[in-house]
């Protein structure tokens, strides 16, 4: 307390003593001792307040900036938004612009060539009118395929959901590519698998557009060969690793590629076997279609681009085959937009398979009937008459063989196939199975013209009342084919491929069914005449137009036709006596049908009276009455025999049936001519 | 053009209504009965067939649209109509037709209206080709039909 040691730094108090003495005036110095430490507590927490102060004054700061910042940029952004959205109308707007404004001139353009082409021109003429038609739909289908692009990107592309026919739409587009297949003389064959059911709903448009651009693309760049069109179920394919590269088991003959290859990559397929079979529900038909071509092939450095638009393989492709490159990529979309894929493998100088898949649903009402329906549409086509015959094919080369099978059976003809003309040969006169119809592929028939010669000597042998009839299955039109080594009945008439399943009815029509029906006509023709010429008939019909054909047919045959229209006309006129020879009854009538007429005249008959006088004293009136029915349903023959009829015949008339039910009542006239 | 273009023409269409299915046989053996005794058969029936069906398949939508549906009359209509289209050989008139009356029978009003909207667009697109059909073949002159080729 007391002393010296102090330290120096200068403060000191004074503090007056005061005794109560005036004398003595003491003061007391107080010093410090020891320096102040320095007061850290302070230090530490003002330091604090104040960073934090700071800190908190730098958040506010960010906050407010990036505030400011963020409604800049909202309000940029906001801006380009509008910007964009009327871009977007610009270009729907340009699109339905373009879409109308340049197609309706292009219309008229080609609808005017359309009519020139129709009046007198010569032949110079004729061919520039047709190149002028050939640019015009070029080029409107190149703004169609543009547009379709410009749709796609635009998201605005949707398919439809209708039933149709997978089976009709192939056929339209195989006879589209008929024509030039022939001229460039290469194969062309569309097989579908029978498993693939006979109705699907989806859209029948674009599925038909991308295989018109794939078939496009083959028929440009294929040559020689063939351009062979699979159809299956994914299910059936699956699984399947046959490898058809060996030469004799293609369709023409020539290598092709694998095209097991081209679907190696698909996603769909990637997945185990186990995971597949289950998901998809049991309405969705996953199909994959194959589109394989014995052409150029694309060039390995060109094989990445090919789905991008515009893209050719080469500057020189599109002088030299047109075409704007954008098939491919809009196939492309159209493909994922049916939830499939697409993929192609292609070997140069080989040829290339593209495949792609697509999911559309079963267009059948229930789809285990679709066998049934099947069968049922097969015998509804055209084809009743092919019903339950039986071909043979004879082609030595499987796949072909396969392709022929399929379109002849979808006419309800059963198929046998041999491979040579004398295995053929022994097939048809072991007789076992009655053999209908023959088609000989062209191929072989020209290998060997002896044996061929032969083999038409021997049809003339065949101890039957209808000989198969042979056909020829040609490629294209050779004018090698005159060589008529015969000629006759029995030249072979000669079916131009691509096999179609109605053209085949057609021509097999017109050689067997016109050409038997053509026979029996000339047969029965000369013989309905005997019957009928100058027999007095009479034609109850209360339909105008039936009663005008079938009025027409008869008075062909030369018989003196009267009509009338209704069941009451029908009693009155044939009341005894009256010189009819016989009546055409129709059934459906309203106020009177046909069997109740027919009763009232056989009760007439019975009782009416006989006048000596006429017509041969015959006592009993009979008038033969013929029913004429639509529906075979309808007439059985017990109900017309009931009422009193004497038969009957459908309608519309068929010469045979008439002739069979007419030549029970009338005797041949003697003096028939013809 | 000369006459023989056209009759080639005109045979073209024909084969192709036939391939297409749109007629059958039946119109084939129509052109057989026209001669020279009638140069016209074919077309007069023709016409009168599309007159006919035109107040058929009036009568027919008028029974539809109106109240409930009598099926036994509609029945008679569509036979009358059906019958018709088969003797001019209106291939798919008639299948229609046919597809028709089942459901008439299976008294499905739903399924009637529907096939007759097909039943009315194939009878209009018959019309239309056989208008043009005739034209042309007027065009190819008297003889332009095959009628009288096979005798």
């Amino acid at each position: 307390m007391y002393g010296s040691n102090v330290s120096a730094d200068g403060l000191q108090h004074v503090s007056t003593l005061n005794f109560g003495d005036p004398f003595r005036k003491h003061e007391m110095h107080c010093r410090f001792k020891q320096k102040p430490p320095w007061p850290w507590l302070a230090i530490t927490t003002s330091i604090g307040i104040l960073v934090i102060a700071y800190l908190v004054g730098y958040i506010f700061h960010a906050t407010v900036n990036r505030i400011a910042k963020v409604e800049d940029d909202y309000n940029k952004m906001m801006e380009l938004k509008k910007k964009a959205e009327a871009a977007d109308v610009a270009k729907s707007q340009f699109l339905a612009t373009v879409s109308h404004e340049i197609r309706t001139p292009m219309n008229g353009v080609l609808g005017m060539l359309h009519m020139l082409m129709d009046t007198d021109l010569d032949v110079t003429q004729q061919d520039y009118v047709r190149t002028a038609q050939g640019s015009g739909k070029a080029l409107v289908s190149l703004i169609n395929e543009v547009l379709d692009q410009a749709k796609i990107e635009s998201g605005r592309l949707e398919l439809d959901a209708v039933q149709f026919d997978l089976r009709a739409i192939l056929d339209d587009v195989l006879s589209l590519f008929s024509g030039k297949s022939q001229e460039k003389g290469v194969e062309l064959a569309v097989y579908i698998s029978d498993r693939v059911p006979e109705m699907l709903i989806g859209d029948p448009g674009r599925f038909r557009q991308i295989i018109t651009n794939l078939m496009g693309n083959s028929m440009k760049f294929t040559e020689k060969g063939h351009i062979f069109v699979t159809v299956h179920l994914v299910e059936e394919v699956i699984g399947s690793t046959e490898v058809e590269t060996s030469s004799e088991n293609t369709l023409s003959g020539f290598p092709v590629t694998d095209r097991c290859s081209s679907w190696k990559g698909f996603k769909a397929f990637s997945q185990e076997g186990s995971t597949f079979p289950l998901s998809p529900p049991s309405d969705s038909i996953n199909l994959i279609v194959s589109v394989e071509d014995t052409g150029v092939g694309i060039p390995p450095e060109a094989q990445s681009r090919v789905f991008t638009p515009f893209m050719q393989v080469g500057p020189s492709i599109s002088r030299i085959h047109g075409g704007t490159g954008i098939g491919l990529s809009i196939s492309k979309c159209l493909v994922g937009l049916m939830n499939g894929e697409i993929g192609f493998v292609s070997i140069p100088k080989t040829g290339s398979t593209f495949t792609f898949t697509a999911v559309f649903t079963n267009g059948c009402s229930n789809p285990n009937e679709y066998k049934s329906h099947k069968i049922n549409n097969q015998s509804n086509s055209a084809s009743t008459e092919f019903q339950g015959m039986t071909a043979l094919v004879v082609d030595p080369r499987p796949v072909r063989a396969k392709v022929s099978r399929y379109h002849i059976q979808r006419l309800g003809i059963s198929v046998e196939v041999v491979s040579d003309l004398n295995q053929g040969w022994s097939n048809i006169s072991s007789g076992n199975g009655a053999i209908d119809i023959v088609l000989v592929e062209q191929e072989v028939w020209d290998r060997d013209s002896h044996l061929s010669s032969l083999f038409i000597n021997n049809f003339k042998k065949i101890d039957r009342r209808t000989p198969p009839k042979l056909f020829i299955l040609a490629n294209f039109i050779s004018t090698s084919r005159t060589s008529a080594t015969t000629s006759g009945d029995n030249t072979p008439s000669i079916i131009m491929k691509p096999l179609r399943s109605s053209m085949l009815a057609a021509s097999l029509q017109r050689a067997m069914g016109v050409g038997s029906k053509g026979n029996a006509r000339n047969r029965e023709l000369p013989a309905l005449r005997n019957l009928l010429l100058g027999r007095k008939i009479l034609i109850i019909d209360d339909n105008n137009v039936n009663l005008k054909v079938a009025a027409g047919a008869l008075k062909k045959y030369g018989a003196e036709v009267e009509c009338a229209d209704s069941g009451k006309k029908a009693v009155s006129l044939l009341k005894p006596p009256h010189c009819f020879d016989a009546c055409f009854m129709d059934i459906q009538m309203p106020e009177m049908d046909g069997f109740e007429a027919t009763k009232l005249i056989r009760e007439m008959e019975k009782h009416g009276e006989t006048s000596v006088e006429a017509y041969d004293n015959v006592s009993n009136w009979h008038v033969p009455i013929l029913a004429m029915t639509a529906d075979v349903i309808q007439a059985t023959h017990e109900e017309c025999l009931k009422c009193g009829m004497d038969g009957y015949v459908s309608k519309p008339f068929e010469a045979e049936q008439l002739y069979r039910e007419v030549s029970r009542f009338f005797q041949s006239v003697p003096n028939g001519n013809l | 053009m000369d006459r023989n273009h056209l009759k080639r023409q005109v045979d073209f269409m024909k084969r192709s209504f036939l391939d297409q299915g749109y007629l059958d046989e039946q119109f084939i053996q129509l052109e057989e009965l026209q001669d020279d005794d009638n140069p016209n058969f074919v077309e007069e029936i023709v016409t009168l067939f599309f007159n006919d069906s035109a107040r058929l398949l009036q009568n027919i939508e008028q029974a539809l649209v109106s109240g409930p549906i009598d099926f036994p009359s509609l029945d008679n209509y569509m036979h009358q109509f059906k019958g018709s289209s088969s003797s001019i050989g209106a291939k798919r008139v008639k299948n229609e037709c046919t597809r028709f009356k089942e459901y008439c029978t299976a008294g499905n009003a739903e399924g009637c209206l529907r096939t007759f909207v097909q039943v009315k667009q194939e009878h209009a697109i018959l019309k239309t080709k056989l208008e043009t059909y005739f034209q042309l073949a007027k065009q190819a002159g008297p003889s332009g039909t095959s009628g009288g080729q096979i005798r």
